[in-house]
């Protein structure tokens, strides 16, 4: 077991609420994931943040409405593309190049919501820290277990999430992403259980039904808190959801 | 599947159709739908809403009707592509699973709008799988029945889209739509992948997938870098983890309809 919490975005400043702000925070952003990526043989502790971390206790608390809907999206891309991030910061022994290239455009796919979240919405969500030390990074088999749990919960979570978005633009920007998580979620459940139809086999999708997962957010919340090291607190944003 | 354009085309031929869910929908099913035990009745909650929008007389009127089948055909379509393949030795062992588990979701497909016309289900009609001569060997070259597999899947996705925001008043029935939609991309993902594709679209063209241009209106739009606004080959252009291509991938875009009807016509018969 490795003992890591990950925040790999260390340099961003909470405060930028433009666009303007958003592309040049961007930057500074990438600088930091290519001097990262560029010292992944370093030791484990590189991706300990140097002392701007918030800790156990500091709660987030969700905005309400449409911007509470895209806040919670953005925790769980938040969560996601850090996973991604620490499975190439660390990867297990032996990793495949046909794996590097799964986790590599994965991760990139992640980066990308993540971003396009922190642009919409500014500063209503700061950055979090994530702790990942339940998960084995050196076993290929649990990094999929894993994988596939935070990919199964996203495309839960947009699918429950959906019904109560206002804006039109909106969700249908969240249906050109939860299409996107379905995949990942489909190949990585393939990759677990080759050739066969777990892919949306009935415990995926109901089978006299043809519906894929929908979880409400109440359900969804519980499930990434475990990674994320602030407490996040949605209460205001689950009661004005109706 | 094709139901994505259902209700586009009941709206053009009742305007009033979303405010007719949206009413059902108020009237429990979106209360009933967080309830465990009402996933298993879905198909029946889609097809009674559709009903019920009508009124208890089942009085659908002829052009609603029209659409339903219409839709009703588009699904024959596809039931009857994996149903004739599903009984050949063409499909290798190793995928026979996959393709059973596509061809029982058509056939809920099916059965949900069957449901809803009731007596005035169409039968089903005749097709041409060759695609008017296009493909020549669509059962009986596993290649060329997995790319058309891979085409309706991934147009399936896109198709699909452009209807959430129109169902934004009929809850319920929004969060089955959404449902379905991500059936559709867990299908495409797998097909991709046991084509040696990646799960996810990457640019804007059918040779991109590795499909010929005469599908390449399935794909075309796929290569969109822009989204909210936000110009992301920009955005992100100090990452060196992120390439264009990655910032195509990472959403899937709105099909219109006709495009849609474009790629399936030709297998009408």
């Amino acid at each position: 077991m490795e003992n890591i919490t990950n925040r790999p975005e260390t340099t961003t400043s909470e405060s930028a609420s433009s666009r303007r702000s958003f592309l040049r925070v961007a930057g500074a952003a990438a600088v930091t994931g290519g001097l990262l990526t560029a010292c992944s043989h370093a030791d484990d502790n590189y991706l300990i943040p140097s002392g701007s971390a918030r800790a156990a206790g500091d709660t987030v608390k969700l905005p309400t409405g449409d911007v509470g809907i895209l806040a919670f999206a953005y925790v769980l891309e938040q969560l996601e593309a850090a996973f991604y991030e620490m499975v190439l910061a660390k990867p297990y022994p032996n990793m495949s190049s046909a794996d590097r290239q799964l986790w590599t455009d994965i991760r990139g796919h992640e980066i990308v919501h993540r971003e396009l979240f922190k642009a919409a919405l500014g500063g209503a969500v700061p950055t979090l820290t994530f702790n990942f030390s339940g998960i084995d990074f050196n076993d290929r088999a649990a990094v999929l277990i894993a994988a596939e749990t935070l990919e199964k919960t996203g495309v839960g979570a947009y699918n429950g999430a959906g019904k109560y978005i206002k804006d039109g633009g909106y969700l249908t920007l969240a249906g050109k992403i939860v299409s996107v998580e379905t995949r990942h979620h489909s190949i990585l459940r393939e990759l677990q259980y080759p050739k066969s139809d777990a892919f949306a086999g009935p415990t995926i999708v109901t089978s006299d039904t043809g519906l894929h997962l929908a979880y409400e957010p109440t359900y969804v919340l519980p499930i990434a808190q475990k990674f994320i090291l602030e407490t996040i607190d949605a209460s205001a944003l689950v009661s004005s959801l109706a | 599947m094709n139901l994505q354009n259902l209700l586009s085309d009941i709206e053009k031929v009742d305007g009033e159709i979303f405010d007719r869910l949206a009413h059902v929908s108020r009237r429990g099913l979106f209360s009933s739908l967080t309830k465990k035990t009402i996933a298993a009745a879905a198909p029946a909650i889609m097809a009674s809403a559709l009903t019920k929008a009508y009124g208890q007389s089942s009085g659908l009127p002829q052009n609603v009707k029209d659409v339903l089948n219409y839709a009703l055909t588009l699904e024959y379509l596809e039931y009857r592509f994996y149903d004739t393949a599903n009984n050949l030795s063409m499909i290798p062992n190793d995928y026979k699973m996959a393709f059973e588990v596509i061809r029982r979701h058509e056939q809920v497909h099916v059965r949900l709008l069957k449901n809803v016309l009731g007596a005035d289900a169409i039968p089903e009609p005749k097709f041409d799988f060759s695609a008017k001569g296009t493909f020549t060997d669509t059962f009986s070259n596993f290649q060329t029945f997995a790319a058309i597999a891979q085409t309706f899947e991934d147009t399936g996705v896109r198709a699909y889209k452009g209807q959430a925001a129109n169902l934004q008043n009929a809850p319920a029935i929004l969060q089955v739509a959404l449902q379905i939609h991500a059936t559709e991309a867990a299908h495409a993902a797998n097909v991709r992948y046991i084509r040696g594709q990646k799960g996810w679209i990457t640019g804007g063209t059918a040779a991109m997938q590795g499909l010929p241009s005469v599908v390449n209106g399935s794909y075309a739009g796929e290569d969109n870098v822009t989204q909210a606004g936000v110009n992301l080959v920009t955005a992100l252009a100090g990452d060196n983890r992120i390439t264009p291509a990655m910032i195509m991938e990472a959403f899937d875009e709105p099909l219109d309809k006709n495009t849609v009807v474009g790629i399936v016509t030709p297998f009408f018969a």
